[in-house]
């Protein structure tokens, strides 16, 4: 067993009296993808820039390469890829020189960032814009290039917060297919996001986050077993006509009812979907969907994960 | 050899002006050539005729220039100390990027005022350069004009770019112009020795790192005493640049280090 990237025991984040990062362990291994997932809010972000070593612990233990971010931080973040929440990138810059200049915080010679930006260009599937302006660039193209100035120094693990919030679809999946090459490669990966078919699609390994506490931890496939059941049925109701929870029982495993919709959580959707037919409710649409780790979130917090 | 993390930001805000220099070049070039021509040769005339110019021993135009040199560095020193500061911490947030890599709080703040010096150095050739070209210094002289105004700029970078570190919104920044540079400008020595201030005011002017400036650019174009001993002249500048970086380092860690 290989030594893990990772190692948090106890890590506890306060700001005051407020507590963003509640005592909690993980870790995470050499060529995983690790998520944290959970609601903004949740203490994801903190927790990352304590792993990146621009925050300091309050309490616990934490190492990072097995090195301490307090004493080692720049021997830490010289192998780190950070790709922050918001891109963070000079705008009065040119594509070229943000990354030319990122290269040069960790002291690499110009002549190997020259050679890498060509590199990081096309996996950015950025040479177009090399010498164009950051600004007037898309938000997908930012975020792109974040992730590859994040690459500049070829580190050993990098960090993704939301690196796909405020993306369109097309967007959000051109960025996937950058983050599995990156994985293929074998990079080690960090991901925090609130999606949870994000989560599901990247990650190995997460754990769920909620108030500052993890509250379960798995593979998304073993989360959902243990969570979730294998089929959901989704039900919307005419306005005013949401039946009674006498009305439903026995229906599913599990009844979850939220405002606009009622969840029944079932092994066999087929089964349930001709229970249904057999009382009369006032259904206006019925959707039959697998669990996914909303699912699971829902069932661990009593929320749902996108307000 | 590992370049110093300091170093490799001075070479980030270098890069930085090398594309944004444009903006700045008027207030260079072309704010010292403006103000030795309206105020060194138009009001000069009426001062020099009026009987300044034996009052002064020297003419108005030869009086002015180093007073203005050393005024032109504390404008470098304030805009500089404060716009790039608000963009790090806030606006664009160049700070918080650097320190995702392997720099640290202590090298942007020693890079910081190592760009700001080079920025202040610069004011001053050109502002000596253009000074030589009106005949109010001779070339071998004018070297010796760069020490005391560079340092008069930085003993105003330390307390600037600690105040600006601390600010949580711009308004704060006008409010400095306004203020405080706009006031030493006027009142520290640079147009009129500040004997000619009522006395009240005269403690305040020595309380100002620009008369200080003032007095030492001064007496090393004229070639004339300072008005103390130039090694308190010295001191107070040098006092101002440390006392100032030294807070400014507390808050950058402050604000930087959450």
């Amino acid at each position: 067993m290989t030594e893990p990237l990772v190692r948090a025991s106890g890590l506890t984040k306060r700001f005051g009296d407020f507590t963003a990062v509640d005592d909690v362990d993980f870790v995470v291994n050499p060529g995983e993808v690790f998520g944290f997932l959970g609601p903004n809010g949740a203490g994801k972000s903190s927790t990352m820039k304590m792993i990146g070593a621009v925050s300091p612990v309050t309490a616990g233990n934490l190492t990072v390469f097995g090195l301490d971010p307090e004493a080692d931080g720049a021997r830490i973040r010289a192998r780190l890829g950070s790709v922050p929440q918001d891109n963070l990138l000079d705008t009065e810059l040119t594509v070229f020189e943000n990354l030319f200049i990122y290269g040069r915080y960790f002291d690499l010679p110009k002549a190997v960032i020259r050679e890498r930006i060509d590199e990081l260009l096309a996996f950015a599937h950025l040479e177009e814009r090399r010498d164009d302006l950051v600004d007037p660039l898309s938000g997908g193209m930012k975020r792109r290039l974040t992730i590859a100035r994040a690459l500049i120094n070829q580190p050993d693990l990098i960090l993704l917060d939301e690196p796909t919030t405020g993306l369109d679809p097309q967007a959000r999946h051109a960025l996937w297919d950058r983050l599995y090459r990156l994985k293929r490669q074998g990079v080690t990966l960090i991901i925090t996001t609130h999606y949870m078919d994000e989560a599901e699609q990247l990650c190995d390994r997460l754990v769920v986050m909620d108030n500052g506490k993890i509250v379960a931890e798995g593979s998304p496939r073993s989360l959902i077993g243990r969570f979730a059941t294998r089929d959901v049925v989704e039900l919307r109701f005419s306005l005013d006509m949401q039946p009674a929870e006498s009305e439903l029982e026995g229906l599913a495993k599990r009844i979850e009812s939220l405002p606009d919709r009622t969840l029944l959580y079932t092994d066999n959707a087929d089964a349930t979907l001709v229970d249904l037919t057999e009382r009369s409710l006032a259904i206006e649409s019925t959707i039959v969907r697998r669990s996914t780790l909303e699912d699971v979130f829902l069932r661990l917090t009593g929320r749902s994960l996108i307000d | 050899m590992a370049v110093p993390g300091s170093l490799l930001f001075v070479e980030r805000n270098a890069r930085v002006y090398r594309r944004t220099w444009r903006g700045s070049v008027i207030s260079t070039f072309l704010n010292p050539i403006l103000y030795l021509l309206a105020m060194g040769l138009g009001l000069g005339t009426l001062v020099d005729d009026g009987g300044g110019a034996t009052q002064l021993d020297v003419d108005y135009l030869t009086y002015l220039a180093p007073g203005l040199l050393a005024a032109a560095t504390m404008m470098t020193a304030a805009g500089e100390s404060m716009y790039p500061v608000m963009a790090g911490m806030k606006w664009n947030k160049y700070y918080h990027d650097a320190l995702a890599t392997p720099l640290s709080i202590r090298d942007l703040v020693v890079g910081h005022f190592g760009w700001l010096a080079a920025r202040i150095l610069f004011t001053a050739v050109v502002f000596t350069g253009v000074m030589a070209s009106f005949g109010t210094i001779s070339l071998v002289k004018a070297p010796l004009l760069i020490i005391p105004s560079v340092l008069g700029g930085l003993a105003f970078a330390g307390p600037i770019t600690a105040y600006a570190a601390q600010l949580k919104n711009e308004s704060g920044l006008a409010a400095v112009f306004r203020f405080v540079i706009t006031p030493l400008f006027l009142f520290s020595g640079t147009f009129f020795p500040i004997e000619e201030l009522p006395d009240w005011m005269e403690p305040f002017a020595y309380a100002t790192p620009l008369w200080h400036a003032v007095d030492l650019t001064r007496s090393v174009a004229l070639g004339i005493p300072t008005t103390l001993d130039p090694v308190i002249h010295y001191a107070v500048l040098v006092g101002f640049l440390i006392a100032g970086g030294f807070v400014a380092d507390r808050y950058f860690h402050k604000r930087l280090r959450v």
